[in-house]
């Protein structure tokens, strides 16, 4: 039996061919279909049903607010994209799709919570009141993070996969050690999933009862990677594996997306954390500007997601409740043409750094070494001052040609 | 599958073109990393090999780069010639752990008995415009790690003879490809697979890639251009530089650039590399060692800054250009 397996395993391996076996299959179907343990309030039909295990008031302010927040951070997100196209950005990572999965998670956050993100969430740096344009400078190449992270509870982006997740935990690990009532939520990926550093925050925040939120996103895809390739189970299964709760949660639903995250991070405050939230999504884009998705990704699939679309669903809510008029679909419209033109505007108007910033910041000691060096490369620039001008931006390699 | 030869081909082509002939001649070759394999990698290097292998010899790993390398040393214990893609240098950390633990010593551990014929391949270097962690050259950390060859090319025929020697090689390779030359196209002669192999192979070796008589500088991979600009110029102001690529940075074969400075008496590095502890200054100072009497000027680096790699809009500064190379050589004269 054992050498017949063997063999067969083994001519299949001569061969080339890997077809996968019906228990993979199953496994991976298991990891990327919506199963019944999903939570949901809102249907994609817009049908609205409250759930007993995670309550929301919910008022039709809250509803129109949210509708706003994911249609200006839509357009937002679109205005990056054609800004990349345009050459005024080397990149965009867009977050078309994911949304509700971000407003929902970031309208749940108290004004202490911290927030660690990847370098998709957009939407959540929305709902911490960072204005949209300040995220420009990771993808113009101006500078590495535009905002205040301790002002405004939202980390840089972080890009190294799964970094942050051992970050939060240990953020989250100070919190309970201060006694504070605040809770941290550190966002990342399916692909994230397969990091040895999310596993050991894991591990850690179990150990301490941290109280942080790990928040998955799973858009179904990391670059050409689909979900199955990181995982037999659904991801929000692996929480039983750490000994603490793992909830998957419709990531195209802003309503079930705030009630999952306000209780897990009630449980956090109360003492009961860590919580993982998968929240099952899908990237209805290339994963960033310089993807090619044709390459890997069927196109039914997409079409299949389209009907999911978290804010068409809103909106249809909305209308048929009688919660909005035709009127306030108009304001929001026009509100998003406006941050649209400012996005754009403050784009185009954001300067290049001076050279100084090289060297800025890399201590917060003074470091006589970079000191120098910083000293003589001024002075090398200064060298080129009444001719062309190293500065000219022209490429690295190139220089001037011209001595100085 | 492989191009007449002769032909012009892009650096990424050329590695491409390596993997496939080696793939070809030895079905223990396998390629692994994420995304290499439907994708053909971000940079499409793999392009096309998982189609025509199979996904048992192209492999789409899980996105986990300790687990990439961990699982390359099994299966090169096993008989395989793993080649394993990181997809970015600044991705490589989270792999650091395998590749100095594991391995870079498993051959002396095991004292043999377990080679590491395994070949590591960085898109490594600035200057595409890139966002964070996509634009370090971090060569020297692996160059300070006894047990790992470090390689890396800076033309389209040393991208595909270099990358094959380095798979046919037992022991472990740290490649690094310059990846804002991968689509400049060179001239590329892939009969060279047929030439026996070499033990250590030629192609780790230095070249002289213009002859000079005042100042040698010296440089490989991502930087080769704006030297050979730099010597163009200089040239052109009656200055003659002789020219030579390193191609191996582990082990140096500083030979032919200790031989040089014995006749030009000076000596220029050029690396994006930071400078402090770094691949450039072991060069100074084993020139000075070897060649001390023969230096008219001490050795003059050009490198990166000692700070992390800046915003891309600042790139400019950061990367050695063309006017820093022919300030070096001022200097260098000037003495
Ligand atoms: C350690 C590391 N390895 C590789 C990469 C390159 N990379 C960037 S995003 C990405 C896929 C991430 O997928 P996922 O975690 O699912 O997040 P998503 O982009 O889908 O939101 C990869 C491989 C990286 N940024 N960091």
């Amino acid at each position: 039996m054992a050498a017949d397996a063997a063999a067969e395993a083994a001519a299949r391996g001569a061969a080339g061919v890997r077809e996968p076996t019906a228990s993979e299959v199953i496994a991976g179907l298991r990891a990327t279909t919506m199963d019944a343990a999903v939570v949901q309030l809102l249907s994609p039909e817009g049908v609205l049903t409250p759930h007993p295990d995670y309550p929301l008031e919910i008022t039709g302010e809250m509803l129109r607010g949210l509708y706003r927040d994911m249609v200006l951070v839509r357009r937002c997100d679109r205005e990056g994209n054609a800004l990349q196209r345009q050459g005024q950005l080397g990149l965009w990572a867009p977050l078309l799709g994911q949304e509700a999965a971000q407003v929902g998670a970031g309208r749940a956050l108290g004004e202490n919570d911290m927030a660690f993100p990847s370098y998709r969430e957009h939407g959540v740096a929305w709902c911490r009141g960072i204005d949209p344009s300040a995220l420009l400078g990771i993808f113009r190449g101006t500078d590495h993070c535009g905002w205040d992270p301790k002002a405004t509870r939202f980390n840089g982006y972080t890009i190294v996969i799964g970094n942050q997740v051992l970050n939060a935990t240990g953020y989250a690990m100070g919190q309970r050690m201060d006694g504070a009532d605040e809770a941290t939520i550190v966002f990342f990926g399916d692909g994230a999933t397969s990091q040895g550093d999310v596993h050991e925050g894991m591990v850690f925040a179990a150990a301490y009862d941290s109280p942080v939120v790990f928040y998955c996103q799973n858009n179904q895809w990391a670059i050409s990677q689909p979900v199955d390739r990181q995982s037999r189970v659904p991801l929000w299964e692996r929480a039983t594996g750490y000994g603490f709760p793992g909830v998957r949660v419709d990531g195209n639903d802003v309503l079930a997306c705030l009630a999952v995250t306000s209780w897990a991070l009630a449980e956090c405050r109360s003492g009961n954390g860590p919580v993982l939230i998968e929240a099952f999504t899908y990237r209805m884009d290339a994963h960033t500007t310089s993807d090619d998705p044709t390459r890997y990704r069927m196109a039914d699939e997409a079409e299949h997601w389209k009907l999911l679309d978290p804010l068409e669903r809103v909106r249809v809510h909305l209308s048929r409740s009688g919660q909005a008029d035709a009127a306030f679909f108009e304001q929001v419209a026009a509100e998003a043409d406006e941050l649209a033109a400012s996005f754009r505007a403050a784009c185009r108007a954001m300067p290049d750094p001076p050279p100084e910033r090289v060297f800025s910041h890399v201590y917060s000691e003074p470091h006589a070494q970079l000191d120098r060096q910083r000293a003589e490369y001024l002075e090398y620039l200064a060298g080129f001052a009444d001719t062309a001008g190293a500065d000219g931006r022209e490429t690295a390699d190139s220089g001037t040609g011209g001595r100085r | 599958m492989s191009a007449p030869t002769s032909e012009r081909v892009a650096l990424a082509r050329a590695l491409n073109m390596g993997l496939r002939t080696a793939m070809e001649d030895d079905a223990k070759v396998i390629v692994m990393g994420e995304d290499v394999g439907r994708l053909g990698g971000v940079f499409r290097v793999t392009d096309g090999l998982q189609k025509d292998f199979g996904e048992h010899r192209v492999l789409d790993t899980p996105l986990a780069e300790s687990g990439i390398i961990g699982a390359a040393v099994g299966l090169a214990m096993r008989g395989y010639r793993p080649i394993a893609e990181i997809q970015f240098d600044g991705f490589i950390f989270p792999a650091f752990d395998q590749i100095v633990s594991q391995v870079a010593k498993m051959t002396y551990r095991t004292q043999g008995a377990f080679p590491m014929p395994m070949v590591i391949r960085v898109p490594y270097g600035g200057g595409i415009g890139a966002v964070e962690h996509h634009s370090e050259a971090p060569e020297s950390f692996f160059c300070h790690i006894a047990g790992l060859r470090v390689v890396t090319c800076s033309n389209s025929q040393d991208a595909f003879d270099l990358l094959r020697a380095a798979i046919f090689c037992d022991d472990p390779v740290v490649f690094f490809e310059p990846k804002r030359r991968y689509w400049e196209k060179g001239v590329l002669d892939t009969a060279t697979r047929n030439q026996p192999r070499q033990t250590p192979p030629a192609g780790f070796s230095s070249v002289t890639r213009r002859a000079g008589t005042d100042v040698t500088v010296v440089s490989y991979g991502p930087s080769m251009a704006p030297v050979l600009a730099a010597a163009d110029v200089a040239a052109g102001e009656g200055r003659s530089l002789e020219v030579i690529d390193l191609r191996t940075l582990s082990p140096l074969d500083l030979d032919p650039v200790v031989e040089s400075v014995r006749r030009t008496g000076r000596l220029v590095v050029v690396s994006e590399a930071p400078r402090e502890s770094s691949i450039t200054a072991d060069i100074a100072a084993r020139v000075t060692e070897e060649a001390f009497y023969s230096l008219a000027a001490p050795v003059i680096r050009v490198a990166g800054f000692d700070t992390p790699y800046p915003p891309s809009r600042l790139e400019h500064h950061y990367l050695p250009d063309l006017d820093r190379v022919l300030d070096a050589v001022d200097r260098a004269l000037a003495y």
